[in-house]
């Protein structure tokens, strides 16, 4: 890596800084630094918001990636994860908030108004999770699906293969082969004993 | 000669802010030039908060769906238009004839039965999602790839990058109408592909860079072939450079169209050349330098204009740019050395728990890509962040405002957007 890179490179204390910062204004947790340019931390729904404009208008993380969901449906709730990107100090600091998968709690406030673009992303979590984000633009527009009427499909408990066998039939005569258990039998059954 | 275009009489960027559509506090002005030529015209509907407010059945405007098959779309998506007279005063991206699931059907297969169906997700280039893939991947499992592997790598992706500028190129002028230099750079984009069949056995997807390292090394007498290649590619592009940019119909349709004001540029999430041709010297490859990126010496290119014509101008130093990479990258790449790393058994490879972001700076911006693994021999979420999200939706839905129809090909593809990546 360059000379010039390595300087203008934000250093982990300017990243301890800012997240001290979040800490005693929001209670912003659980700083995980994976690289020299990428952290992330957790908060609270209820300070969500508020942390995401901090964080843009105070310590310039202007740039949003992206706004996606990841299901931990072993603990019953979404990981909402916001990606910011500081341009200046090339940093991206990915803001985690965790908020129940089930019932009325499955919602979020919306952030379109601090980027216009989220409201797309929004559109495509109530879609594909089902989570609310009540206030949000055309949120109840089809995105990707049209005229679907099952379980979000993105959610853990949409089981594709039950789907794909209920909604489709398969072609007299057909067989099927188990991958793994044929590599094992036939290619190369001396490594199989290892395993 | 009288001139007939209005666009040319207004000044070049930054008009003047329009009272009382500035929304939110602190939001800069949305409005974009062609908005503040509806709000001039008595005849057209007003703007309010970057949304024009009209009544459909009143018989004054037409609603038109250009899409999902049409010349003027970039692969499968529809755009809704609301019309009054030729020009547009709302539109509406409808996405999803492509989509079939991608971030679904990884969750349910182990990482190397991903790995074939990574590629699909941006047909041109599919290399930059084999890369990104592999590389979080390798970031989570603390795989280290060879030195040669990487500098392999690095050449695939450059060469991805030309061959998908090469057809964004002949798409442009084709959107204006200009059949010819279509034919032209769509003939360099075959060479290309020539050599990626060479290379990695396929034309269109290759599925060559796999977690570990790159699956074969270079066949004999590749590196004069493709030197051969990219000679023949430099001289087609200073045809079609003198051909296309020196062309009157093209710089009076494109010159002013499509105008992306640097204050929305962070408001809309826009990157690459939509970004850097507003004047934002933004490039992963500098920014955040991956492969071997930091070993080669290139300038990022910007402009000011930020029109149709300067993102097509931008592209354009980008396609000279990449053939002069891909000549530094075959003087510069060591001759010998592994270009793998053996992995454990695949079909019993359970990944480290833990989650990265990745990204790298394919033709159109920041393409990303976001993996989360629990543990367990399949990824728990993969998430491809790709820069046609917001530019074919949000942006283009608030650029098309007050734009011509016969303007909306050439808006769209400036805008330079591959719909399976918006609906993965």
């Amino acid at each position: 890596m360059s000379d010039q890179h390595t300087q203008t490179q934000i250093s982990s204390a300017e990243v301890h800084e800012v997240f001290a910062d979040l800490h005693t204004r929001y209670g912003v947790r659980g700083l995980e630094e994976k690289r020299a340019d990428q952290a992330f931390v957790r908060t609270d729904r209820d300070e969500a918001v508020a942390v995401l404009t901090h964080l843009r208008d105070r310590h310039g993380y202007t740039h949003l990636a992206f706004l996606t969901a990841v299901d931990q449906i072993e603990e019953g709730r979404f990981e909402l994860l916001y990606m910011l990107h500081n341009y200046e100090l090339r940093h991206d600091l990915g803001v985690i908030v965790e908020i129940p998968r089930e019932g009325d709690g499955c919602s979020m406030d919306t952030i379109h108004r601090m980027w216009p673009a989220a409201a797309t992303y929004q559109r495509e979590l109530r879609e594909m999770f089902g989570i609310d984000f009540p206030g949000s633009p055309r949120l109840h527009e089809d995105f990707a699906l049209e005229g679907w009427h099952d379980l979000p499909p993105m959610r853990k408990e949409f089981d594709t293969r039950e789907y794909s066998e209920r909604t489709y039939y398969a072609r007299p005569g057909r067989t099927k082969t188990d991958t793994r258990q044929h590599m094992k039998d036939t290619i190369y059954p001396s490594e199989a004993e290892t395993w | 000669m009288v001139n007939t275009d209005t666009r040319s009489d207004r000044p070049a960027r930054r008009g003047t802010p329009i009272p009382g559509t500035s929304s939110a506090r602190g939001v800069p002005n949305l409005a974009t030039r062609s908005q503040e030529h509806i709000n001039d015209n008595p005849l057209m509907p007003p703007i309010v908060d970057g949304k024009a407010v009209f009544d459909l059945d009143s018989g004054k405007y037409l609603k038109l769906w250009q899409g999902p098959q049409h010349p003027g779309i970039t692969g499968n998506m529809s755009l809704e238009l609301v019309v009054c007279g030729d020009e547009i005063v709302e539109c509406k991206t409808h996405v999803g004839y492509l989509h079939r699931g991608f971030e679904k059907l990884m969750e349910r297969r182990s990482y190397i039965q991903c790995f074939p169906i990574v590629c699909r997700i941006a047909v041109p280039e599919p290399d930059f999602n084999e890369y990104l893939f592999a590389a979080t991947v390798e970031e989570i499992q603390g795989i280290e790839v060879p030195e040669r592997a990487q500098w392999i790598r690095t050449l695939n992706l450059e060469m991805a990058r030309l061959a998908s500028f090469f057809m964004w190129m002949g798409g442009m002028a084709g959107a204006f109408g200009l059949g010819t230099q279509g034919q032209w750079t769509v003939t360099m984009r075959d060479y290309i592909l020539d050599r990626f069949e060479e290379l990695t056995g396929g034309r269109i997807y290759h599925m060559y860079m796999i977690p570990g390292g790159v699956r074969g090394d270079f066949p004999e007498g590749f590196t004069d072939r493709l030197r051969e290649t990219i000679d023949t590619c430099e001289k087609t592009l200073q045809d079609v450079e003198r051909t296309l940019f020196n062309n009157a119909v093209f710089k009076k349709r494109a010159k002013g169209l499509g105008v992306i004001h640097p204050d929305i540029v962070d408001q809309f999430g826009i990157v690459g050349p939509n970004a850097r041709a507003a004047g934002f010297a933004r490039d992963v490859r500098k920014d955040h330098p991956y492969l071997v990126y930091d070993q080669l010496d290139f300038e990022v290119v910007t402009h000011t204009d930020s029109d149709a014509y300067a993102r097509a101008w931008v592209r354009l130093q980008e396609m000279y740019q990449s053939m002069d990479l891909i000549r530094q990258i075959l003087d510069r790449m060591p001759a010998e050395g592994p270009f793998f790393t053996k992995l454990p058994n695949v079909l019993h490879w359970n990944v480290k728990p833990g989650h990265i972001y990745k990204k790298a700076e394919c033709t159109r911006g920041e393409y990303g890509y976001y993996l989360n693994s629990d543990g367990s021999d399949k990824p728990r979420r993969i998430y491809v962040r790709g820069p046609s999200y917001t530019h074919a939706v949000s942006l283009m839905e608030h650029l098309s405002i007050g734009c011509n129809i016969a303007d909306t090909a050439g808006l769209m593809v400036s805008l330079h957007t591959y719909p399976p990546e918006v609906e993965r």
